[in-house]
């Protein structure tokens, strides 16, 4: 694609701008979000800015504790106007950020209906249920049905390894698990394969079996699905559907399913 | 094949590119040329010499188009599937060489000899229809020349002993102005710049107006005075020579008469930004090239325009290495080429920041089109006014555009900007037009009622594709060529596109076999816009430009499709059973729907 | 509203447990049987569906019939719902596309532990398979949809409430649910 039209050209505008904002930025810095105003500080970005406020913006593939990557595009926020993702974002002076529009609710519900008719969702038969994120995010942009036609693609399921699954019909490529093994587990045991709607995620030994690498319970990577692709075995409905994290409360207010996980075991 | 073949050959390769992890593109290819895939023996052993992961090796294999996991034939051919390919009798080409070489599309015979498949545009719309064979260009190919080359294949004949006018590619200018023009003496750009110093220069070329010719317009100046302003002792130039738009062929034609201009340009970018190293990322469709290219650069090594102390002049040095792709018209945009220059996935990085400030090796990087390099060579010499003069006022300069399509002379042209859509079609001889479609898949659709308008940033903005449809011809065609392009190219890094270019060519495909609702349509329309406002880059975001622009001013090539219905399955529901038919081998009145 | 409305349900490929969710409003059914007329549903027994005000379809696409009985619904019924996973995604049923339809039947009727008589059964009065189970939305119109495997008795409750009255369909948070 040699050609491009006015998208990166206004994306460059704002690299030329964001030099010249760096040294206009004070620490009164802040946006407009949905009327609010939201301060934010050197090198954050709008999700950040609304996460430290505790105002909720859809996102899947976003982990505060990694780097923001940009793929799901449920994050989508209109910046004075112009649709861009919050996650990657840099929030700069006085933007104008709306999140809670409608039209902006009705394009998160079509990316999250593309995601659950690529995959195979089939949320009565998944573990994660009710504590699945793609499901939570579902409920709170008000998705009734995926809408799309279904590619039901076949995955088969990897149960090699003694104290997981991977199940990849559930995958929704946000990279999580990848970055985690590669950034903070050093082992790098994920990576992502193919291309376009043939995108997939792949583990990165010989045999393509999870079985065969070094993957453990303590590992970072097995703990940052947001959906029900990477499970432990062992243990199966502790919690009953009905009592799960999002079966009550939104996600809005809850949090994510894999920081709320995490605020569990600390109460333990 | 061996296994102690392959790791002999491999830790051979490896060895060649010093097991540098950047290479590996370069890595993979000669694997892919020798053993006509990729095995999976060798990944690891690929993964292993480089000190990289092997889900890295696998995923960068599976990512490019001309990276095989199963063998293909002892001869590859691939068929241009650009649309202009298509206009030239490019499918009854395709049927005719399957059924000669007895073997179906994307398969290999089974003796091994020959596969055969689809290629996205290769660069050759005005002297189609082409293809690739075993990676070099074939072009202006018919029924006879299948003959022959199907019995060269049946005989063994290697490439090297096919006629040479199979591989011929003409130039087609067809229009001269200013840039193809005029004369630029080599080494001219570089004495201009250390005569009058880095400073003076940058700001002949801001003074200029010139803006990126690859279509995204963005200021050289500005772009050259971020880079230049950065704290970084290393530096890189990037020529972008992946230009996958469909009906998109300027740059060969440049390559091929004006490689020692591009190079300069570079070279001038260089001393202006302060790089030692530059790359000419040039797409594997244009392979046939690489050796002209590489003893242009040995030539002005030779001549003191590249290497150390470039003109004598102590400290000055950069020299070009050439990177080929591997194909992926995702790679065209700048942040996906600078990845697969590191050998990688080429996907779009998440911007800010910019190449500017973190481009290659996540150093400051220039990446400029082939024809803005060869523009700021030229003003370099004569200077930013010489060439503000000529354009309109936001467009400085001139624009090569590259016509296909349905028109007498396909080829070249070179205006100044603000040339009427009309004027182009006079002067190419389209005179029974019905329709120009500019910028190529990613650009927009015209109608007759918009000819007036102009080629320029503030109206039409283009990187030279300009394609003539007539009257003859059906626009349903090319939006459904196109639905199909992008949902092969997309790189399936977000959502929108990821999906959203599967789901718009399903939907294509449904109206087009006649299936389609007015629903259908309106689902087309509501995908676009999502695809428009929220994917990551700009391959998904003017994805469905076409398809809309279509829906919109040829909506009846649409509607005499249509059913009348409210609404149609989503699938052929009496095809559904045929598996079960078959299985039970029922054929009663309740086997059928 | 003067005239009952009349409404039938269908279960194509599901488990019926969304009509079970259905029985669960329990005494509120003496509620709906006052401003509704049952046609065609599991209660009634009448075979063929007539002209309704509301079609209400659980289970997914799974066979000829299923087609057939769907269509009828879709020519017969001003509004349909599509009730629960199955009528919705293909729910559990649609596991089965992650095999060739040919794997499925070998499995069941050929290869499968304690097959007497192995053969693919090919009885003209067995309805064909589909060699995909879909939901309902890629074979007819759908008008509404009603998520959860089954629904709850007080979503199917509100939901047919506000449908009969000419509501908007506001389902409160915790009647939203997929499982």
């Amino acid at each position: 694609m040699s050609e491009q039209s006015s998208v990166r050209l206004d994306g460059q505008g704002t690299a030329a701008e964001a030099v010249s904002d760096e040294v206009a930025r004070s620490e009164e810095a802040s946006i407009l979000l949905d009327g609010q105003k939201v301060p934010f500080s050197e090198g954050q970005t709008i999700m950040d800015a609304a996460m430290a406020a505790g105002t909720y913006i859809p996102h899947l593939c976003h982990n505060p504790e990694f780097k923001p990557h940009g793929s799901c595009r449920v994050c989508t926020v209109t910046v004075n106007g112009r649709t861009a993702a919050a996650c990657t974002m840099p929030a700069q002076n006085d933007q104008v950020v709306e999140t809670s529009t409608e039209a902006l609710q009705t394009e998160r519900r079509r990316l999250l209906q593309m995601l659950f008719v690529e995959g195979n969702h089939v949320c009565p038969a998944c573990e994660a249920s009710g504590n699945c994120q793609l499901q939570a995010v579902a409920y709170y942009v008000g998705m009734l049905s995926p809408h799309y036609n279904h590619f039901y693609p076949q995955r088969p399921v990897d149960a090699s390894h003694p104290d997981f699954f991977i199940d990849f019909n559930r995958c929704i490529l946000c990279e999580l698990c990848v970055r985690a093994s590669r950034d903070m587990d050093g082992k790098d045991l994920f990576a992502i394969s193919g291309r376009g709607i043939n995108s997939r995620l792949v583990v990165n030994s010989p045999s393509g079996r999870l079985g065969d690498t070094d993957f453990h319970t303590g590992d970072k990577a097995a703990h940052v699905c947001p959906v029900g692709a990477i499970l432990f075995k062992h243990q199966g409905y502790d919690k009953p559907i009905g009592e799960r994290l999002y079966d009550r409360q939104p996600i809005s207010e809850v949090g994510d399913a894999r920081a709320a996980e995490q605020g569990d075991q600390s109460n333990e | 094949m061996s296994s102690s073949d392959l790791g002999n050959f491999i830790s051979r390769v490896t060895d060649q590119y010093s097991r540098d992890p950047l290479q590996l593109i370069n890595v993979l290819r000669e694997v892919q040329d020798r053993y006509s895939h990729v095995p999976s023996e060798a990944m690891p052993q690929v993964a292993a010499a480089l000190g990289v992961s092997l889900g890295r090796v696998q995923g960068v294999v599976e990512y490019y188009s001309f990276f095989h996991t199963s063998p293909r034939g002892q001869y590859e051919i691939l068929l241009s599937d650009s649309i202009t390919d298509h206009m030239l009798g490019k499918q009854p080409l395709m049927d005719y060489l399957c059924e000669r070489l007895g073997v179906s599309v994307g398969e290999t015979r089974a003796d091994g000899r020959v596969s055969v498949g689809n290629a996205s545009c290769t660069g050759m719309c005005d002297q189609g229809p082409a293809g690739l064979v075993n990676g070099y260009t074939v072009t202006r190919l018919n029924k006879e020349r299948v003959d022959e080359m199907v019995e060269l294949i049946d005989a063994g004949k290697p490439l090297s002993e096919w006629p040479a006018a199979y591989f011929q590619v003409e130039d087609n200018i067809r229009r001269e102005d200013a840039l193809l023009g005029t004369a630029l003496e080599d080494g001219a750009a570089l004495r201009a710049v250390l005569d009058r110093g880095e400073e003076a220069v940058l700001g002949e070329i801001v003074r200029s107006g010139l803006r990126g010719l690859g279509g995204a317009g963005f200021k050289t100046g500005i772009k050259w005075s971020l880079c230049r302003e950065t704290h970084s002792t290393e530096r890189y130039v990037v020529c972008n020579a992946d230009e996958g738009e469909p009906g998109t062929f300027k740059d060969r034609v440049l390559l091929n008469r004006d490689a020692d201009r591009v190079f300069e340009g570079m070279t001038l970018c260089a001393r202006v930004i302060g790089a030692q190293r530059g790359y000419l990322y040039l797409r594997s469709e244009y392979r046939y090239m690489l050796e002209a290219l590489e003893t242009v650069l040995q030539r002005r090594r030779a001549a003191e325009l590249l290497g150390e102390n470039i003109l004598g002049v102590p400290g000055f040095s950069f020299d070009i290495e050439i990177h080929l792709g591997a194909g992926a018209y995702m790679c065209g945009e700048e942040s996906a080429l600078i990845e697969s220059l590191e050998g990688k996935r080429g996907v779009a990085r998440v911007r800010p920041p910019f190449p500017v400030t973190h481009g290659f090796v996540n150093k400051p990087t220039v990446v400029n089109n082939v024809e803005t390099f060869v523009c700021a060579a030229l003003i370099a010499e004569r200077g930013g006014d010489w060439f503000a003069a000529m354009g309109t006022e936001q467009s400085k300069g001139t624009k090569l555009l590259s016509v296909s399509g349905d028109c007498a002379r396909p080829g070249i042209y070179e205006y100044p900007f603000g040339v009427t859509m009309r004027q182009v079609l006079a002067d190419c001889g389209a005179d029974n037009a019905l329709a120009v479609q500019v910028a190529g898949a990613a650009g927009h659709c015209f109608p007759e009622s918009e000819f007036d308008r102009r080629i320029a940033y503030e109206d039409v903005a283009t990187g030279g594709s300009f394609m003539v449809f007539n009257r003859d011809r059906d626009m349903l065609d090319m939006a459904r060529n196109f639905a199909h392009f992008f949902a092969y190219e997309s790189c399936g890094f977000c959502t929108p596109c990821r999906v959203g270019t599967s789901l718009m060519k399903n939907l294509m495909d449904k109206v087009y076999a006649g299936h389609g609702t007015e629903a259908d349509l309106e689902e087309m329309r509501n995908l676009g816009s999502v695809m428009q406002e929220t994917s990551q880059c700009g391959l998904g975001s003017t994805a469905p430009n076409a398809i809309l622009d279509t829906l919109d001013k040829f909506s009846d090539v649409y509607q005499r499709r249509l059913k009348s219905t409210a609404f149609e399955p989503a699938f052929d529901l009496d095809g559904a059973l045929e598996e079960a038919r078959q299985l039970t081998g029922r054929e009663d009145s309740a086997a059928h729907l | 509203m003067s005239e009952k409305a009349k409404v039938a349900t269908a279960s194509l490929a599901g488990c019926f447990g969304c009509h079970m969710s259905l029985l669960d409003i329990d005494e509120r059914l003496l509620d709906l049987i006052q401003v509704v007329e049952f046609d065609r549903m599991p209660l009634t027994d009448i075979k063929r569906v007539g002209r309704c005000d509301v079609g209400i379809i659980e289970g997914g696409v799974a066979n000829a019939e299923n087609v057939e009985v769907l269509r009828d619904f879709r020519e017969h019924c001003k509004v349909l719902v599509a009730m629960g996973a199955c009528a919705i995604n293909g729910g559990i049923p649609a596991m089965r596309n992650q095999f060739e339809l040919a794997d499925c039947l070998t499995e069941a009727y050929v290869d499968g532990v304690g097959v007497d008589n192995p053969m693919i059964p090919n009885d003209p009065e067995i309805p064909l398979l589909l060699n995909k189970v879909h939901p309902i939305h890629e074979v007819v119109n759908v008008d509404y949809f009603l998520p959860g495997c089954p629904p709850a008795a007080d979503a199917i409750w509100t939901f047919l409430n506000e449908l009969l009255t000419g509501q908007p369909i506001a389902l409160p948070y915790t009647q939203i649910h997929y499982d």
